[in-house]
């Protein structure tokens, strides 16, 4: 085996998703290579606004592959997830062809014949062309392969979850009427989760478990130079060490990437050169969304700007 | 390198990773993707394949690192030969000439153990103390009482023996060279011991921990030791955890029942009982609801406060469970366990009502005037208290309006059965009219009770 290309390769996996403006970290990396070699799904946990979902699009944006997202939401079921039969059709099509059932038992000549010959035409209306396949079915007919994104899969019940296993380990589902639909080719498949409920050991056991976390203070910086080209590198180095001063807090929602990013943007807009008091006061708001954390941080922002700027000169 | 593999597997069970076959089968896939070269990249496989959670994580990590770390055992006995031709051959150039030449010459007769001691080459002794813990299975330890034995064995399995009897030679003829033996046979057991408390920490963690929970679940719950009671609660919140598991998902299947064939029938005889409108049998399920009364006076309060924080981690089973803390008088403490973590709720009850001496009569009262209507026919009612009322008035009577208003009344008393009615005791008068009266001093008795009084709704 040769020992130079996994490590190569998981590199290309790392470029690959920075091409698409998604910054990963070695272990993001890591999973995602796996995840195509051994062929198993990602369930990725962490706090909202790390890139859990962005980073589904950006492998799907990188394979040049379609997404197909499955939101979940409590009282999710089969027939939203996976293919409905499409009843109004069928009913539309039983009374086009009322007049040909004539047609079709006219010859037989006892109710015992007659019954035989409606078997033969009974799987007719639960055929094919009479489902209405959902994201799930959707996915693994898919010729080319998609990128199929269970988000928020803690929102769903904990039986949506055991719908979700066939799917996840062996990449079919079997519809009672219609056999077993085998993918055509394996979709990459990404959950998500913000640990609202506890996944079921079944589900975990099926899946890569990625956990992202808030990122290290020069993964954030890199993240914030591939969305926000427009910033300085000065501010930059400030604005994520302030962030992550913030962070330490005790706060009821801590600023996510996604805020850092909005933030950024705020900033560059506003052209500040650097991190001001009044400015950081102004713009709180972008990056915490409770009152009570921005009280609670308010008292703070002299110290951590004084932080983060010191820091800008030794770092 | 697969025999190691599963030497991981197993440390990474013993680190508390909850692992399947299918886990492991997993992870050597991966690994046989990315390879053993990178260091990195294989923790992170192991991380993604084998843990599940962030704590499993975590552990794995740790884990990892301590395994990896460890001398590789893997140096067969052919080449341990030549390392110590070697060895011996360097060491005579590197060390300074009085001292080896001595050293050598007295060496002479000693055993193979006695002249590598003598030698100090670290490699070599390191060498020789993973094959002789291979030799000695080491990887079997699982309890804290077995590193003398393992130690013992490792040392026999060295030559222990031959360098005694090296010793004792030298006592008499060179005591300075055998100074320096002893020296440095302390030195080895020192290094003995801390490979074997090494592999107790890989491999033994798991089954200490097991022992340990077995004896803290049987363990009285009113004399758990300061430095027990945050292994107790964890112990605690895995009890409510288990019972969770047991029975929140019954509760959810069981929604829809069969067909109900009459019922459908009925409905649609409009349409010449043609089943346009179908009828479901429906499971008749009362909602759990509970009225949870805590004696958190002295005698009882750290029995009643672990009963708080298991009857509230069981609140994804339990809907409605309203929860009183009382000890000269009663107040409702639901809204300080929900709001709070339970460690400042229980500080916070404490403080208010915690720790008096305890008056059942008036507490009782105090219910029956505020709280009464909380009290259905499907209600549950459980008393957690030693019913010692310190002599005053025991007011059983509006014990009895509580039973009879309620589904069930249980009474959970930490004390053995034997102190009952006796000295201010007022349980037996209180225990006629209570449904259940059990008693409930150790974890187990307490996991028992209230998965009964869970189950009896399902």
């Amino acid at each position: 085996m040769a020992d130079t290309r996994p490590s190569a390769s998981i590199e290309a996996v790392e470029s690959g998703l920075a091409a698409q403006g998604y910054i990963a970290s070695r272990q993001i990396a890591t999973a995602v290579y796996l995840a195509q070699q051994i062929e198993k799904p990602i369930l990725v946990e962490g706090p909202a606004g790390v890139g859990k979902t962005e980073l589904a699009k950006a492998i799907a944006a990188w394979r040049g592959m379609k997404m197909i997202r499955l939101q979940c939401y409590e009282g999710l079921d089969e027939a939203k997830a996976l293919y409905e039969w499409k009843y109004a059709k069928q009913l539309l099509y039983t009374q086009i062809l009322k007049d040909k059932l004539g047609e079709v038992l006219g010859g037989a000549p006892t109710l015992e014949a007659a019954l035989n010959q409606l078997h033969d035409f009974g799987d007719v209306f639960f055929s094919k062309e009479f489902v209405e396949p959902r994201p799930l079915l959707q996915a693994l007919e898919q010729p080319a392969g998609c990128v199929l994104l269970v988000d928020e899969i803690d929102k769903s019940d904990a039986e949506f979850e055991s719908l979700l296993l066939e799917i996840l380990s062996d990449f079919q589902v079997t519809i009672p009427e219609l056999g077993t639909v085998v993918a055509v080719s394996p979709p990459t498949v990404i959950l998500t989760s913000n640990s609202e409920r506890d996944l079921g050991d079944a589900l975990k056991r099926r899946c890569l478990h990625l956990h992202i976390g808030f990122p290290e203070q020069k993964l954030e910086e890199r993240i914030v130079e591939s969305r926000v080209p427009g910033i300085s590198q000065t501010l930059r180095r400030q604005m994520v060490s302030f962030i992550h001063e913030v962070r330490t807090l005790d706060l009821k929602k801590l600023p996510s990437v996604s805020e850092t990013i909005d933030w950024a943007r705020v900033l560059v807009l506003l052209q500040a050169p650097e991190l001001g008091h009044e400015m950081v006061k102004d713009t709180l708001n972008v990056l915490l969304k409770y009152e009570a954390d921005i009280e609670a941080t308010m008292p703070q922002v002299s110290t951590f700007i004084a932080k983060a700027s010191r820091q800008n000169v030794f770092g | 390198m697969r025999e190691n593999l599963h030497r991981f597997f197993r440390a990474a069970r013993g680190a508390g990773v909850r692992l399947s076959p299918a886990e492991s089968i997993d992870a050597m896939r991966a690994v046989s993707k990315v390879g053993f070269t990178d260091r990195a990249i294989l923790r992170d496989t192991f991380l993604l394949t084998l843990a599940k959670t962030q704590d499993e994580k975590k552990a794995l990590g740790d884990c990892f690192d301590l395994f990896f770390d460890q001398p590789e055992p893997q140096s067969p006995p052919e080449d341990g030969k030549a390392d110590e031709q070697d060895a011996k051959g360097s060491n005579a150039g590197s060390d300074s000439p009085g001292e080896t030449s001595g050293g050598d010459e007295q060496a002479e007769g000693l055993g193979q153990l006695a002249q590598m001691l003598l030698a100090q080459d670290r490699n070599q002794i390191s060498a020789a103390i993973a094959n002789a813990a291979s030799a000695a299975s080491l990887s079997d330890i699982r309890y804290f009482t077995q590193r003398g034995i393992f130690s013992g064995r490792i040392l026999d399995q060295m030559g222990i023996q031959r360098l005694r009897d090296d010793l004792d030679n030298l006592a008499a003829t060179n005591p300075a060279l055998a100074e320096r033996l002893t020296n440095a046979l302390d030195g080895l057991r020192g290094t003995v011991r801390d490979t074997v408390s090494q592999a107790l920490m890989l491999y033994g963690r798991e089954e200490a921990e097991n022992l340990r929970n077995e004896i803290l679940r049987n363990a009285p719950l009113s004399r758990i030791e300061p430095r027990q009671v945050e292994q107790m609660r964890h112990l605690i919140r895995q009890i409510a955890r288990r019972l969770r598991e047991r029975y929140s998902k019954p509760r959810k299947r069981q929604r829809r029942g069969h067909l109900d064939v009459r019922r459908t029938i009925r409905r649609n005889a409009a349409w010449g009982g043609v089943p346009f409108l179908t009828a479901w049998k429906r499971r008749h399920r009362d909602k759990p609801k509970i009225v949870a009364l805590c004696d958190v006076s002295g005698s009882v309060a750290r029995v009643s406060d672990f009963f708080l924080l298991l009857i509230h981690s069981l609140h994804e089973v339990v809907d409605d469970v309203r929860s009183f803390a009382f000890s000269g008088h009663l107040i409702d403490v639901s809204d300080i366990l929900e709001s709070k973590s339970p460690e400042e709720a229980m500080a916070e009850i404490m403080s208010k009502v915690g720790f008096g001496s305890s008056d059942y009569g008036s507490s009782l009262a105090d219910f029956e005037d505020e709280w009464m209507g909380a009290i259905t026919p499907q209600t549950t009612v459980i008393v957690l208290g030693d019913a010692r009322s310190n002599n005053l008035d025991p007011r059983a009577d509006i014990l009895r309006r509580i039973a009879e208003r309620s589904k069930r009344l249980v009474w959970l008393n930490p004390e053995g059965r034997m102190a009952w009615g006796w000295g201010d005791s007022e349980m037996l008068r209180y225990s006629t009219f209570c449904t259940v009266v059990r008693q409930c001093a150790t974890a187990k008795q307490l996991e028992r009770a209230v998965s009964d009084i869970v189950a009896s709704y399902q």
